[in-house]
């Protein structure tokens, strides 16, 4: 537990909770073989090849740049990294772990001892802590159908990163918070492409329920895991529905049973999938095939001087730097192609950078939302934003068309000025031209002017509207409203 | 029986192949010859591949036909040889002479057999083995045992003993073994040839099928000092498919042997000297030291303090290792699958019970315990600090001297059956041997005697890890000043067994 941990009651019990995530590493190739690591649809094992398949005589060769990636992921999340660390073998069978052990590490990880910072339940900063970070293999996958098994190789030996935190969690909201954020910031260094749906990212949580009495006697309670979760969804709902699981099974003077259960997403429930006493013993040791691998400080602080800016530390920079709101901040800096593209069409544009967080935040994402994109996949560049801005602030056309030309300049890719030319929306401030328009609208509604003389000047919008209409939009706001009064107020 | 092509030596063959005195196909169908007039009475070999052999041959003898200077071909160019059937080799049947590979193709070939291709050797076949390279007698074999060519009564030792009689008895001119606790030169010693264990890293063990991944080296098997030294000048050197091997330099070990030891510092361990060892063993090897001596070595004798732990930590760490390494024979990829399973779980069960033999299945059974929650303590990890300090006396013992002089066993050669169902008498035929697997140096067997029976006595000479030029230059001089290397079995004068 960290000094500023907060207590937060569930029911009559506080909940501790700790969270094992693993990540695959974005490489090109697997952990231990040059077969691709990119796997995604391919057909059944036509990514294997006798190292990945476990053929009789093969050896394993760390992948270099998966150490990379786990050692950038440390140093983000404040961690130790260990210049001498150890791979070990973790020993159980089953037709998706080809070698019949899987090469992890145990005793000596690469990472260790870092933090995390999250917003905690009562909008303070909770410090999570990050026990372990360490490199091994995935498995393949089997499938059961039909009175067959099918095993598949392809995702056999891909990088994985397992991230182990300390039990600081209190919440299933927190345990959320802290996927999320580690989500962010895996995606920021690149080592992690966060796509639950392909399995990029798996979630364990262990949890246990403790009164406030055994708290302060430095007590816990018996520690249930919840396997295999496959969305932050699942995490926040598994956590939730054994909370008042527990809570109902201690309230009614039941005891709970160290277990490990699986979250069954259909039923909306956790099952139990096996208990302490079947529980496996892996016979970990040393894995005599590799050396332990040595990192030294120069190399670790190369790799530390390559760290990208990280989602925190942005955040303070564009609310200081661009004067923009936290909330502004952290809605642009949630992906870092966002905070990147943004920053970009900031440096692009003479006016002031909220005004482009108002375009991101507000047209842009809801354009984006509605599409399901990513900013950098739109056929908008940033300077095409920063020009349509110049376009509105000039006056050459006013705002509402503005977000017109934007969702046409997404569709189209064309940019504003040519869209604005063959649609004919650029403003008219003629004055001469705008004066006959108005003119001919106070001509035509001579009621109306009677009743603005009457002192219902509200009617002002009203003509405005009425000229708009006539001009189809397109009328300088200013040169109307100008005419308008001239006309009406000034006769 | 020098005038036999069968008995040349690696660089006798080579010097004629050069000189246009002999074709690589002459010298090969000779050997097969051999091999089909004595191996119905040896059974060294698996597999034998004569096709692709003497296709090998025929490119060899258009090379040296080619050659505007045969004497920068590869040494190896043209000479058959014989691989332990853990080693694979693309495209020939490997068993590791077990049931549960019985038809594995591998589709892939180990590093030391494409170096042995890419010099242009001639593979003959696949060579019997213990079960998984899991024994000291080739007993253990699921097929058949190998018979000593110097009395077909008896083992040839093992686990490389079918790689050790096939050289002994002309059935090629070298051969490729696996040592993991003695397994290339107690084999060497009992069959009174060449075995050496290189320094672990020294030879890349990719494509060897592991069964004891910290202790297992490819160390060559021939007729003489000469042509080990040749053979581990073509295997030995990095391979980057292999973690563990080692980026040294590689000497020319053949140009080590200068036959000259004067001032060497030839150390004898008071421990390799116990109760119950063969007295003529010991009186050879106490012979052999002295004719060191003679030719100028300097003889010292030291201690070896925890030699009487190798044998106990040896049977904690390699079946430890083996329990792993054997798990990936499921049956679910290759090998052997069992077809009365009806579930997964019984798939496993039944594939592995069916496939493995007695000794595989006893040493899967000691290693998982030793690996086992609440027991990894006291025998697993025990054993690896006891083994540091077994590699702490040799570290020690090499201040002092250049090279160990012991026996390589205890005995000469024993009778086929004679230990068969004493797991741990048998386990005791290497217990000079394994100490330099778990301290990781090198070591050789070469002939240096015969007891009453005519039986050969191996002389071990251990050096320093990556100073195998010294043994091998020891071991040269010695074989300069005595003839037992010349010496070869009677075959087609014994009875079969």
């Amino acid at each position: 537990m960290t000094a500023n941990s907060t207590v937060v009651a569930t029911g009559t019990y506080l909940a501790v909770i700790g969270m094992e995530v693993h990540a695959q590493l974005q490489t090109a190739s697997k952990m231990f073989c040059s077969c691709s690591a990119d796997y995604w649809e391919a057909a059944p094992n036509s990514h294997v090849c006798p190292v990945c398949l476990a053929m009789p005589g093969v050896l394993p060769v760390i992948n270099e740049h998966a150490v990379e990636q786990t050692v950038r992921s440390g140093l983000a999340l404040h961690c130790q990294i260990a210049p001498f660390s150890v791979f070990a073998r973790k020993n159980y069978s089953y037709p998706d772990l080809p070698k019949g052990y899987q090469i992890s590490q145990y005793e000596l990880p690469l990472c260790h001892d870092g933090f995390l910072v999250i917003d905690g339940d009562d909008g303070q900063p909770r410090r999570i802590g990050i026990r372990r970070a360490h490199l091994e293999e995935d498995t393949g996958k089997t499938i059961h159908a039909d009175g067959v098994s099918l095993v598949d190789l392809n995702r056999a030996g891909v990088p994985l990163m397992e991230i182990v935190t300390e039990s600081d969690l209190r919440s299933a909201d927190e345990a959320y918070r802290y996927l999320v954020k580690l989500r962010t910031i895996l995606r920021y260094l690149g080592v992690n492409s966060g796509d639950m749906e392909k399995g990029a990212m798996r979630c364990e949580v262990n949890l246990s329920l403790r009164t406030a009495e055994q708290a302060a006697r430095g007590e816990y309670g018996v520690k249930v895991e919840v396997k295999n979760l496959n969305s932050f969804k699942a995490v926040r709902d598994s956590i939730a529905y054994e909370v008042a699981r527990q809570t109902a099974l201690l309230d009614s003077g039941g005891t709970v049973q160290q277990v490990t259960m699986g979250w069954d997403e259909d039923r909306r429930r956790t099952i139990m999938q096996r208990s302490k006493e079947s529980s496996e013993d892996y016979r970990y040791f040393p894995e005599p095939d590799l050396p332990p691998l040595e990192l030294s400080s120069q190399w670790i602080d190369g790799v530390r001087a390559s760290l990208p800016e990280l989602p925190d530390a942005k955040v303070e920079r564009f609310t200081g730097e661009y004067a923009i709101s936290r909330l502004d901040a952290e809605a642009l800096t949630a992906e870092r192609s966002v905070a990147e593209w943004f920053e970009d069409a900031v440096h692009a544009y003479s006016g002031p950078p909220r005004e482009v967080a108002n375009w991101v935040t507000g047209e842009l994402f809801a354009l984006l939302n509605a599409q399901e994109g990513d900013i950098t996949a739109l056929d908008l560049s940033p300077d095409d934003l920063a020009a349509l801005l110049t376009l509105v602030d000039t006056g050459v056309i006013n705002r509402n068309t503005g977000k017109r030309v934007l969702a046409e300049m997404i569709s189209t890719g064309q940019p504003p000025e040519v869209i604005i030319d063959a649609q004919g929306l650029a403003q008219v401030s003629d004055e001469a031209g705008l004066a006959q328009i108005v003119d001919s609208v106070l001509a035509a509604n001579p009621d109306a002017v009677t009743k603005y003389h009457d002192g219902k000047t509200s009617l002002l919008g009203w003509f405005m509207g009425q000229v708009m209409k006539e001009t189809r939009g397109k009328a300088n706001p200013d040169v109307v409203r100008g005419l308008l009064a001239e006309r009406l107020d000034h006769r | 029986m020098a005038d036999e092509l069968y008995s040349l030596t690696i660089h006798e063959a080579a010097g004629m192949l050069r000189r246009g005195e002999l074709s690589s196909v002459a010298l090969t169908e000779a050997v097969l010859d051999r091999v089909v007039a004595v191996d119905n009475d040896v059974k060294a070999y698996l597999a034998l591949t004569p096709e692709a052999a003497l296709a090998d041959a025929a490119a060899a003898d258009a090379l040296f036909a080619a050659a505007d200077d045969p004497a920068r071909l590869p040494a190896l160019l043209g000479i058959p040889l014989a691989v332990k059937d853990v080693i694979l080799v693309e495209g020939v049947p490997t068993t590791c002479g077990s049931r549960i590979l019985e038809d594995f193709m591998p589709p892939y070939e180990a590093t030391v057999t494409a170096k042995l291709r890419a010099a242009g050797a001639v593979i003959l076949g696949k060579t019997n083995t213990d079960e998984f390279a899991m024994g000291s007698s080739t007993e253990n074999s699921a097929y058949f045992t190998t018979h000593n060519p110097w009395d077909l009564s008896r083992v040839p030792g093992g686990s490389s003993g079918g790689s050790a009689a096939a050289v002994a008895a002309g059935e090629c001119l070298g051969a490729l073994g696996s040592d993991t606790g003695g397994s290339v030169r107690q084999p060497a010693g009992l069959c009174g040839v060449v075995g050496l264990k290189p320094t672990y890293g020294r030879v890349s063990r990719y494509g060897l099928v592991a069964f004891a991944s910290s202790l297992d080296q490819i160390g060559p098997l021939a007729r003489d000092v000469t042509d080990a030294a040749l053979l581990l000048n073509t295997i030995a050197g990095y391979d980057p498919r292999d973690s563990t091997s080692m980026n040294v330099p590689v000497p020319d070990y053949r140009a080590a042997l200068t036959g000259d030891v004067r001032g060497l510092r030839v150390g004898v361990p008071r421990e390799y000297f116990i109760d119950g060892m063969q007295p003529q063993v010991e009186q050879a090897v106490r012979a052999a030291i002295d004719t060191l001596a003679a030719l100028g070595a300097e003889v010292v004798e030291i201690r070896l303090p925890n030699t009487e732990h190798a044998l106990p930590v040896y049977y904690l760490i390699a079946p430890a290792e083996a329990s792993a390494n054997l798990a990936r024979f499921d049956g679910v990829r290759y090998g052997l699958r069992h077809p009365d399973a009806e579930t997964m779980w019984q798939g496993y069960t039944m594939t592995r019970g069916a496939g493995f033999g007695p000794e595989v299945k006893r040493r899967i059974m000691l290693g998982t315990y030793a690996l086992s929650a609440g027991y990894y303590d006291a025998y697993y990890l025990k054993a690896q600090q006891v083994r540091t300090l077994l590699k702490q006396d040799f570290d020690q013992a090499f201040q002092q001297v250049d090279v160990i002089a012991c026996p390589t066993s205890p005995t000469t050669a024993f009778k086929i059956g004679e230990k068969a169902d004493d797991p741990l008498s048998m386990y005791l035929a290497d217990v000079f041997t394994l100490s330099l697997n778990l301290a990781g140096n090198c070591g050789l067997s070469l002939p240096c005697g015969f007891d009453a029976a005519g039986l050969p006595i191996g002389l071990q000479l251990i050096g320093p890890a990556f100073g195998e030029g010294t043994i091998l230059r020891a071991a040269h001089a010695y074989e300069q000043a005595t003839d037992w290397h010349l010496q070869r079995p009677m075959l087609n004068n014994m009875p079969a067994d």
